[in-house]
């Protein structure tokens, strides 16, 4: 045991901290001299120590700026950026196109209370149709991708989705129901929210049942109900009316929003954003909790209240998200990935910029569905089309830490 | 010194099982306590146990005179740090934001971070010689650098004891001693430290204090030397043990296990 002891007992003095010296991986190129072993200390000169001391600080500065974890301002303006010029792009292309000054006065007119200067046609159009499906889009995009990356990092698993827990297969099979029954699309759409919540309440109650590790054995469950709930659905495929039951129910099950109105809006809008919330507030003790569950109580987490409250909050949007929209699916599971690769892994930058981005990404695809073909094409075709070489490009540049 | 930490008659184990049958230990303050023993004798549920991981059946687990059972996660994180073995976590964390998760037990309800937890932060990545690798990514790093990552984190909890399970399991010759050496030096300075180890060279190596563990039960107590004697290692381990001082320096001798 050759290494001196004496190198890791006084971090203040001027020189590197010798400690990684004992370590394998290769050393930063800006490690300064050591000043203190003996032999070097004859022959540094006073600049050499004034150098030796800059470096020290520089480190010291670089580590500050590295706890400050901002994201830069500019990555901040350009997703921004595209946001609101996502949002202008929505109105201008489509059936009933609204040109960006148009769409400017519109929403001028509406806000300072004008809106009878508004042309009726445009009036309609925006407010009735367009408006609402470009907000549902991005809300139901930044409940998907908000969902995916909270699950992702507590079950400590960057290939998990919103669906994990049986969530959207419990919304389809509640969707499916009303169908069947011929409910009115109210109904429909609150069977569904229904349905979404059974399902993940009952991987929850395998999960206490089970009492294996808190984790793993709620994955089993997961799987377990989604499994259930999708012969559920199979049934009532199987049952429905091949004439107009049947292609209702497919066309459901494939995702759009191509139904969306104001009702839609007004329906989902306070309890997605009372789960977002939640989600934000959690965004801390996910970070911790992706260490695993003991490390994370070790750290003063409770988990098993962290864990509640982000199945609620996931449970509470997915389900709203499903119930207007269909099942829509890989936005969970590409999104947080892209936002990682954008900003990182610390949740408290990476849930709000899942957020923005899912909602990007969500509206831009309903944009190509409802402008690609003459006829609409169901979004959750395109999202798995889309999904799958984005997800691969992704992953070949994100692979760095996994 | 002053006893910080006491387990008295602590029974524990996992389901209906159990598997520490009445331990007791104390830990003094700056003291550096090595629990030695084989596999499944009992240490780690001891340590989780005194962790508030698993709950105790009966006996308690004091620590300045206070019990910790009852006690929040976030108390007893103020308390004790663990330092688990160096690991993979799922995402790329950057260095600094997994020295600041350590800070944890001391945020307030919404986890605002302070311009006060980021200098705590800070001091200990100084303090263990980590502050040059503040931006990289954690999942980057060699074992070693990782496990100086850990017991920085550790430090940011500004815990009274650290708690250690086999820390140098999966490290190789030179990181083992690194991090040895480097928890002996913050012994000395005065932070508690209890660790769990399987080989009784590092208990000389390091301890201040030796808690010998066998089936469940603590079976001897005391310094290295007068804990660590061929029978002993012989009647935990089961095999042959010579224990031999051996000169590494003129006037010094360090005492080592040789299997036979």
């Amino acid at each position: 045991m050759t290494h001196a002891p004496d190198d890791l007992s006084d971090g203040m003095r001027p020189g590197a901290p010798s400690a990684s010296a004992a370590s394998d991986a290769p050393c930063p190129p800006q490690r300064p001299a050591q000043p203190r072993t003996p032999r070097r200390q004859l022959r540094d000169t006073p600049a050499d120590v004034e150098r030796a001391r800059e470096s020290q600080q520089a480190q010291a500065q670089a580590a500050r700026e590295a706890l400050e974890s901002r994201v830069p301002l500019v990555t901040k303006i350009v997703i921004a950026a595209v946001v609101v010029a996502a949002f202008i792009l929505s109105f201008a292309i489509g059936r009933y196109p609204i040109s960006p000054p148009e769409l400017l006065s519109a929403l001028w007119n509406a806000a300072t209370g004008h809106a009878d200067l508004i042309d009726g046609k445009t009036a309609t159009a925006l407010f009735n149709v367009r408006l609402p499906r470009v907000i549902v889009a991005m809300l139901v995009g930044a409940a998907l991708a908000v969902s995916g990356a909270s699950y992702q990092g507590m079950f400590k698993n960057p290939l998990v989705s919103p669906s994990l827990l049986g969530a959207s297969a419990g919304a389809s099979l509640g969707a499916c129901l009303g169908l069947l029954w011929g409910l009115s699309s109210l109904a429909v759409q609150l069977m569904a929210f229904v349905g979404g919540l059974v399902a993940v309440g009952c991987s929850m109650w395998l999960n206490r049942m089970v009492r294996y590790d808190p984790v793993l054995s709620l994955v089993l469950a997961g799987m377990l109900v989604t499994t259930l709930f999708q012969s559920g659905t199979s049934i009532v495929k199987l049952v429905a009316d091949s004439d107009d039951k049947l292609p209702a129910i497919t066309y459901w099950l494939m995702g759009s929003f191509h139904s969306i109105d104001q009702r839609d809006l007004a329906l989902v809008a306070l309890p997605m954003l009372i789960g977002f919330v939640l989600l934000l507030s959690q965004s801390w003790k996910l970070n911790v909790l992706s260490f695993g569950e003991e490390e994370a109580r070790s750290m003063g987490v409770r988990t098993g209240r962290v864990r509640l409250i982000v199945i609620f909050a996931t449970t509470l949007v997915v389900s709203c998200a499903v119930s207007v929209s269909g099942v829509i699916g890989w936005v969970g599971l590409v999104i947080p990935h892209l936002a990682r690769a954008i900003v990182g892994p610390n949740y408290k930058r990476l849930l709000p910029a899942s957020l923005f981005i899912g909602a990007i990404y969500l509206l831009l695809v309903d944009d190509i569905a409802r402008n690609l073909t003459v006829t609409e094409i169901p979004i959750g075709i395109l999202t798995a089309i889309l999904g799958v070489p984005f997800f691969v490009f992704i992953f070949r540049h994100n692979m760095r830490g996994w | 010194m002053r006893t910080m930490l006491e387990v008295s008659d602590l029974h524990a184990g996992y389901g209906g099982e159990e598997i520490v049958h009445g331990a007791s230990l104390t830990v003094a303050d700056g003291e550096y306590a090595c629990i030695i023993g084989a596999n499944g004798c009992g240490k780690t549920t001891t340590l989780k146990t005194v962790l508030g991981l698993l709950h105790a059946t009966s006996g308690s687990v004091r620590m300045d005179g206070v019990e910790t059972k009852g006690m929040t996660e976030w108390q007893i994180a103020r308390l004790f740090a663990y330092i688990p073995q160096v690991h993979r976590p799922p995402f790329p964390f950057r260095v600094a934001d997994v020295v600041l998760m350590g800070r944890t037990p001391h945020l307030a309800t919404m986890s605002r971070v302070s311009e006060h937890d980021r200098e705590v932060a800070l001091e200990s990545m100084r303090r263990m010689g980590v502050l040059h690798l503040a931006d990289r990514d954690y999942t980057a790093l060699s074992g070693g650098q990782r496990q100086l990552v850990l017991i920085a984190r550790a430090l940011c909890q500004e815990p009274r004891l650290l708690v250690m399970d086999e820390p140098t399991a999966s490290l190789d010759y030179g990181n083992q001693e690194l991090v040895l050496s480097t928890m002996r030096d913050l012994s000395l300075e005065g932070m508690g430290v209890l660790m769990v180890t399987h080989d009784p060279d590092h208990a000389l190596y390091c301890a201040d204090k030796v808690i010998v563990m066998e089936q469940g039960r603590v079976v001897a107590t005391g310094s290295p030397r007068e804990t660590i004697t061929e029978e002993t290692l012989e009647r935990i381990y089961g095999i042959p043990t010579r224990v031999l001082d051996v000169e590494v320096a003129p006037g010094e001798s360090r005492r080592v296990c040789v299997m036979l």
